[in-house]
């Protein structure tokens, strides 16, 4: 119980002495609040702080990390040591097609972006982008001159809608990997890659192992799965067309049925459950050594020129080989092959785009007559330290027969080959690959026929697509019955 | 009102200006905003053009819509249930008078503060399907009755319960919410019903259940929100099964775990139609505040009777 004489009226608490404040102090302290308060809103005012040496400075957002982004680094510096009136300031963001996107719309955006290829349509079609047409023209050359440097497969890589929005940074061409170690194994001549899809099939069989007590796949020949990166490439790989320039053809065309079917019958050969265990244990692990492919699971993969660094770094004296195509799916086409790449764009509203242009100009440019590791420029020395292929027509002397990769030659015969393809050019593109890829899920687990999955996917890729055309014409960008790109 | 007056209420909100000014500007004004998008053609980039109720239309016919929201109703139907049972459980269990009390307390509690990037990459490890620690546990147990355990992650009859079993593993936070609750029920009701010879489950059914009435409200509706809202574990485990195939939101595998937001995510940042996703936000939004009604309905006149 408390005593009476603890209880004391809070009037009659004797208050702690408080020095007088200033008259109008506390005002001040709000107002210094509100102040205080109102300062993130000028964020953006002190991007430009830059130290006044004259120079313009030129924000370049990258979303490499590791030896891609020390390759670009080197490159940046090089083109900073070039000339004295620009100096290119690298910073790796990630992930950088949001951060790009929301950037440009608050009206704060990089000077340069490294994009995907495949962001090139849908950031444009979204007004994102600024054409580099002028600046080619301005540079006194027309687009088709300053594209001619290019692979045919890039050169339509850079372009929408007729304009080019990009310049390729970090090119790939992707073709099959195969293990010479289990080839031997299997009693195949480990130097002699299937050359049809019925050799591939054939091999696969030869090369899957089952274990003798519990049935279980401990070794497979080929999975449709893995990497599983690019579903949609096998319906090119079958001659099907993804989307003929106005309409969504996944699965009106035959072609790309036929290409599904193949994939079922691997499930349907191997049976589901054991496939779906066995490839359990390394779903995921492809930049890792429990990577199918290192561990000695699988005997053949797609991927690609990058797939070389990858070795080395997590199976390190892998015995393996790369074919000079894939194997022919088609009768008459020997050289299919898939390409990728990495781009550089200028967002909408960038602030430097004339001197963004003259750095994506530098780093587009080579030396055709290097000898030496020091005399390399531009892409080359970029493709050189990332151990890619050039995607330029003219490799030098040095470039071409000093290059890291030792199947370099394949790569460089795949980016010339007419039957080389890449993601489609269309605005919907990020839509249509998560299509294709639950298309591919439910074919590869016999949970829908390929007409069906292929089917349901084409019906929501119709409506899109019908969607999408109506926004650019909602927004004035086409006319109603304009053609929105080439058939891929 | 005088001069003084005046001034000691522009004085008083100067100093709340800095939450008055972040609040309009950061929360009321992008909510507003979304609204008004979701009647809109909007890509961030270029001028919202009004669309009437285009938006919402669509979201009746689209069949990614019903999809993602039954993934979605699934997730949350089994894990908010489960979570209450567990974190329950758990908290009976650390209340009662044991030794080493303090040290369970905080191993149970301690896997909710792991960030859920890096829970779910453990996760991933564990329903590995050939070198998993889940299956490794499972194997002896179901191999006399021939049969094997499940792919986890890469099945789609799987996938949904793993994420389901996964957030087992955060539910430190509802424990440490019903253990206070525990400590808070009077003793004399206890005393009480063990005089009147009430046994141990008697107990707890009329005694600790409906004095924990506020609380169990409180975790159920808070794990409602939250379970309606999975996101991150769902993307990070389905693009990591999947290989990472750079849109990492299409529910591998064959759109099993597509949850809502992940949908709604895709549709605003890959696909670049922030009107109509913010017309699927917006029907969140409807359904949350539903759910959560419906809840304080149900269980308004039990916690009513509670001191």
């Amino acid at each position: 119980m408390a005593r009476s004489s603890q209880i004391v009226p809070a009037s009659r608490v004797p208050r702690p002495k408080i020095s007088p404040r200033p008259p109008g102090s506390s005002w001040r302290i709000a107002a210094w609040l509100l102040g205080a308060a109102m300062a993130p809103g000028c964020g953006g005012c002190s991007r430009g702080a830059h130290p006044d040496d004259g120079k313009i400075h030129v924000v370049y957002w990258e979303k490499w990390s590791g030896p891609e982004a020390r390759s670009l680094r080197m490159v940046v510096d090089a083109f900073n040591r070039s000339q004295n009136r620009i100096v290119v300031d690298c910073l790796t963001v990630s992930p950088i097609d949001r951060k790009t996107l929301v950037s440009t719309a608050g009206g704060d955006p990089p000077d340069i972006a490294g994009l995907w290829a495949y962001n090139i349509a849908s950031f444009a079609d979204a007004d994102a982008l600024t054409p580099l047409d002028g600046f080619m023209r301005e540079d006194g050359t027309t687009p088709e001159e300053w594209q001619s440097r290019y692979y045919p497969v890039y050169r339509r890589m850079m372009r929408h809608a007729g304009h080019v929005y990009a310049a390729v940074s970090t090119p790939a061409m992707i073709t099959l990997h195969w293990n010479k170690t289990l080839f031997r194994e299997a009693g195949l001549d480990p130097d002699r890659p299937p050359r049809t899809v019925q050799e591939l099939d054939e091999y696969a069989r030869k090369l899957t192992k089952r274990d003798p007590k519990t049935g279980d796949i401990v070794q497979m020949g080929f999975l449709p799965q893995e990497p599983g990166w690019w579903p949609w490439v096998f319906c090119r790989w079958f001659g099907g067309q993804l989307f003929d320039g106005k309409h969504i053809t996944l699965a009106t065309d035959p072609r790309n049925i036929a290409a599904m079917k193949w994939v079922a019958s691997y499930t349907k050969e191997y049976g589901r459950d054991a496939v779906t265990k066995f490839a359990s244990g390394f779903a995921g692990q492809f930049a890792s050594p429990q990577a199918g492919f290192f561990t000695g699971k699988v005997a053949m993969v797609f991927q690609g020129v990058w797939y070389n660094a990858y070795i080395r770094e997590y199976k390190p004296g892998l015995d393996y080989g790369v074919a000079p195509a894939w194997p022919s799916a088609v009768p008459g086409i020997d050289d299919f092959a898939m390409a990728e790449a990495d781009v550089l764009v200028i967002p909408r509203g960038a602030k430097h785009a004339r001197a963004a242009w003259e750095f994506i100009n530098y780093i587009s440019s080579s030396n055709p007559k290097a000898q030496t590791r020091e005399e390399l420029r531009g892409m080359e020395v970029l493709c050189y330290l990332q151990e890619k292929n050039s995607p330029l027509q003219v490799w030098s002397p040095f470039f071409a027969n000093h290059h890291p990769h030792p199947h370099i030659d394949v790569f460089r015969r795949l980016s010339a080959s007419p039957h080389a393809v890449y993601a489609p050019d269309i605005g919907i593109w990020t839509e249509y690959q998560r299509e294709t890829l639950a298309a591919f899920a439910q074919v590869r687990l016999l949970l829908a026929t390929p007409e069906q999955a292929l089917g349901e996917a084409q019906r929501r890729l119709e409506e899109s697509w019908e969607r999408h055309r109506r926004s650019l014409e909602r927004h004035g960008q086409i006319a109603p019955d304009e053609s929105a790109a080439p058939a891929s | 009102m005088t001069k003084r007056e005046r001034r000691r209420l522009f004085t008083g909100l100067g100093f709340v200006s800095p939450w008055i000014i972040g609040l309009t500007l950061f929360t009321a004004y992008p909510v507003l905003a979304s609204l008004y998008y979701s009647f809109c053609d909007y890509s961030i980039l270029k001028t919202p053009v009004w669309c009437g109720l285009a938006n919402y239309r669509e979201l009746a016919g689209d069949g990614l819509f019903w999809l993602s929201l039954r993934n979605t109703l699934f997730y949350a139907g089994l894990s908010v249930p489960l979570g209450a049972v567990v974190a329950l459980s758990l908290a009976l269990l650390l209340n009662a008078d044991v030794r080493g009390k303090p040290f369970f307390r905080v191993v149970f509690y301690l896997p909710s503060i792991v960030p859920v990037v890096a829970a779910s990459m453990l996760w991933i490890w564990i329903f590995n399907g050939q070198v998993g620690l889940l299956n490794w546990l499972l194997a002896p147990l179901l191999a006399p009755f021939g049969l094997s355990p499940p792919s986890w992650l890469v099945d789609p009859t799987w996938a949904k319960p793993a994420l389901i079993l996964m957030s087992l593993w955060g539910t430190g936070n509802a424990m440490v919410i019903y253990l206070a609750g525990l400590q808070n029920v009077p003793k004399e009701l206890y005393e009480a019903a063990e005089i009147d010879g009430a046994s141990g489950w008697r107990r707890f059914w009329h005694v600790t259940l409906p004095q924990l009435a506020p609380v169990i409200y409180f975790n159920v509706v808070m794990s409602l929100i939250s379970a309606l809202q999975i996101f991150t574990q769902a993307i990070v485990m389905s693009a990591a099964a999947s290989g990472g195939t750079g849109t990492e939101t299409d529910g591998f595998p064959a759109r099993s775990t597509l949850f809502y937001t992940m949908h709604l995510f895709a549709t605003a940042f890959y696909d670049l139609r922030m009107g109509y996703a913010s017309a699927m936000a917006y029907v969140l939004f409807l359904i949350i505040a539903g759910l959560t009604w419906f809840a304080t309905r149900l269980s308004r006149d039990r916690m009513r009777n509670v001191q």
